[in-house]
């Protein structure tokens, strides 16, 4: 693994720990919050982007991954009493052999075939989890407060669960730079390209596509079971919300697609303006009072719809097309 | 269960079956034409019901007398949206298209919302009712019925009799060809997505007549044209009437032998397994 000595990987990642650690050495912990979906974020953004970015394959309703991870992770918390660590994992693997299965009959379809299909399996698995009485039905779970008890109190599990996206969040990214950086990765590139002359050329797609697929899974599920965890409650609603997902896909978009720090960029974009907007003071204009909060929807559109006809690499790809020496350090 | 209850609910399903046709049609022609997936294909039902709302409230007209000038805002306001979302990238790959049709999406959601709001809203409209034994019939959804079958015919008649239809699909069997026998395929690009927005607004005016709605009501209309669009193949318009009747009918069918919670997973589950086993739909791809 030649990556594993280059200099830009571990800058990368130093850099993403060095920040996240900033509110815990502050003590603050309205800023741990931000930074805790920030980095869910990544991990979102990243994850379809290891799919999407690298082999072309548009994964609409890669938030099934998140919801399934999560609700495994939480039955598993609150029936079972299982530790959050090992519930997590859980949960991550569950996701990962859902994709296997999955992807292996789903993987086959392409383009926008292959897009209808993810939209569908996240509104099936919805329907599914919103009448499947073990886990709540409609009205989802919710933890009893003893829950926390185990890690020594709800303070201290709040604290716990920035540990666990912290992690969540460094590994995906080094996942995301040592997938692009091997001969994997380069097999996963020529299917973007060109899939059959990729099969020509001796790479067998199925089996590279279903193996990034089941990856990229596991991320997301993870990053579902330390929210719900943090939050001590779950529903079918906010677990499987198809918008989350395609929010995702703007991050990739915003940033740069098949870029590493593209999506990391771009995630911390669309926060940081979602939450300008949202609590930007309304403009007067002589009688007319315009409230942004209310038309962060149309400047979210208004700006994707702009980057998509006008600069379609994203700020990443943008810089890295403009300026060549930037290449090197960012990928 | 009984008989009366069996016969009572395909009726209803039947009728509402060609009403949600209309509505995937829509999609359907607009991939079928150019290969584009309408993500803003909800909140353009949503317009619709809307356009149905404020002509009717405001103004007093009658429902139905404001459907010519929904389709004629609706053909307006396909042909701004395709220039302005997709006419500079109708050539790049699905990726692009999805998210600009739906980049579209949000910004219309969005400022429907600041200016209607997300309360439930309504129309008003009664047109009595027939009554067999146990089977009634409601007057709207008899209304609604015919309205979707003449616009359907109405379609076939300007895809297969007219220049202009025909034109259109000349570019949608070859864009290339088309354009070197003198036709102009952005224009036709253009007038085919026109008339699918055409068919979302005025299937969700129809809707506007059956049911309370509110600005979010699109994400739900949008999935099940999905289904229903796969159902009978993508880019067949024919096919997404029947799929549209089969839906109809799977919805309220079902409801006499399952809880009505349940068939939603019914539906994306056979919608998954179709893609799958036949993506061409049931019908084929035309």
């Amino acid at each position: 693994m030649k990556t594993l000595t280059n200099a830009p990987f571990w800058l990368l990642l130093v850099v993403i720990a060095v920040v996240a650690a900033a509110p815990v050495a502050l003590n603050n912990v309205s800023l741990r919050e931000d930074f805790f979906l920030i980095l869910m974020l990544i991990i979102l953004a990243s994850s379809t982007n290891i799919i999407m970015g690298y082999t072309g394959y548009v994964s609409f309703g890669h938030i099934v991954f998140f919801g399934t991870g999560g609700y495994i992770a939480f039955f598993l918390m609150q029936s079972l009493q299982l530790h959050f660590v090992l519930a997590a994992l859980c949960g991550g693997i569950a996701a990962s052999v859902m994709a296997l299965l999955i992807g292996v009959p789903v993987l086959r379809l392409r383009g926008a075939y292959f897009a209808l299909a993810t939209i569908g399996i996240n509104e099936a698995m919805r329907s599914f989890v919103t009448n499947f009485e073990p886990f709540g039905g409609s009205i989802g779970m919710f933890f009893n407060f003893s829950v926390y008890d185990a890690y020594g109190g709800a303070k201290n599990a709040g604290q716990l669960a920035y540990y666990g996206i912290v992690a969540v969040a460094l590994l995906t990214v080094a996942a995301s730079f040592l997938i692009k950086k091997s001969k994997f990765g380069l097999g996963l590139m020529a299917i973007r390209e060109d899939q059959d002359a990729a099969q020509v050329l001796g790479i067998d797609p199925a089996r590279l596509k279903v193996l990034t697929y089941t990856i990229s899974a596991f991320f997301p599920a993870l990053a579902g079971a330390i929210f719900f965890f943090k939050n001590g409650i779950i529903e079918p609603g906010p677990a499987f919300e198809l918008h989350r997902s395609i929010e995702a896909l703007v991050m990739v978009m915003l940033g740069g697609y098949g870029t590493v720090t593209g999506p990391i960029v771009g995630a911390i974009v669309y926060d940081r303006l979602r939450s300008t907007l949202i609590t930007a003071p309304p403009i007067n204009l002589g009688t007319l009072t315009i409230n942004l909060s209310n038309f962060h929807l149309v400047i979210a559109g208004v700006l994707l719809l702009a980057i998509v006809l006008f600069v379609p690499a994203g700020l990443i790809g943008w810089l890295r097309q403009r300026f060549a020496p930037v290449r090197r350090y960012l990928e | 269960m009984n008989l009366e209850a069996l016969i009572a609910s395909s009726f209803d399903g039947l009728m509402l079956g060609f009403v949600y046709g209309l509505m995937a049609m829509g999609l359907t022609l607009i991939f079928g034409v150019m290969k584009v997936i309408n993500l803003g294909h909800g909140p353009v039902i949503v317009i619709g019901m809307f356009a149905v709302l404020v002509m009717s409230q405001a103004l007093g007209i009658n429902p139905y007398l404001t459907l010519p000038v929904v389709a004629v805002l609706g053909i307006a306001f396909g042909v701004v949206m395709y220039f302005i979302s997709l006419h500079r990238v109708i050539n790049a790959p699905e990726l692009t298209t999805l998210l600009a049709t739906f980049a579209v999406n949000l910004i219309i959601t969005g400022l429907m919302t600041v200016i209607f709001s997300t309360s439930p809203r309504g129309l008003d409209v009664s047109l009595g009712a027939l009554q067999f034994g146990a089977v009634t019939i409601l007057g709207t959804r008899v209304t609604a019925v015919v309205i979707a079958v003449i616009v359907t015919a109405a379609l076939y008649f300007f895809l297969y009799r007219t220049r202009q239809g025909k034109s259109i699909r000349a570019v949608a069997n070859n864009r290339n060809a088309a354009e070197l026998m003198g036709i102009d395929s952005t224009w036709m690009l253009a007038l085919s997505f026109g008339l699918g927005i055409m068919l979302a607004m005025i299937s969700g005016a129809l809707l506007a007549t059956l049911f309370s709605f509110t600005v979010l009501s699109g994400g739900g209309l949008e999935t099940k044209s999905f289904v229903i669009v796969v159902l009978g193949g993508l880019g067949n318009p024919t096919g997404a009437l029947f799929g549209g009747i089969i839906i109809g009918l799977l919805e309220s069918i079902t409801t006499i032998f399952i809880p009505v919670s349940w068939v939603p997973v019914l539906e994306f589950v056979v919608f998954v397994l179709i893609l799958l086993v036949r993506p061409n739909g049931i019908f084929g791809a035309r």
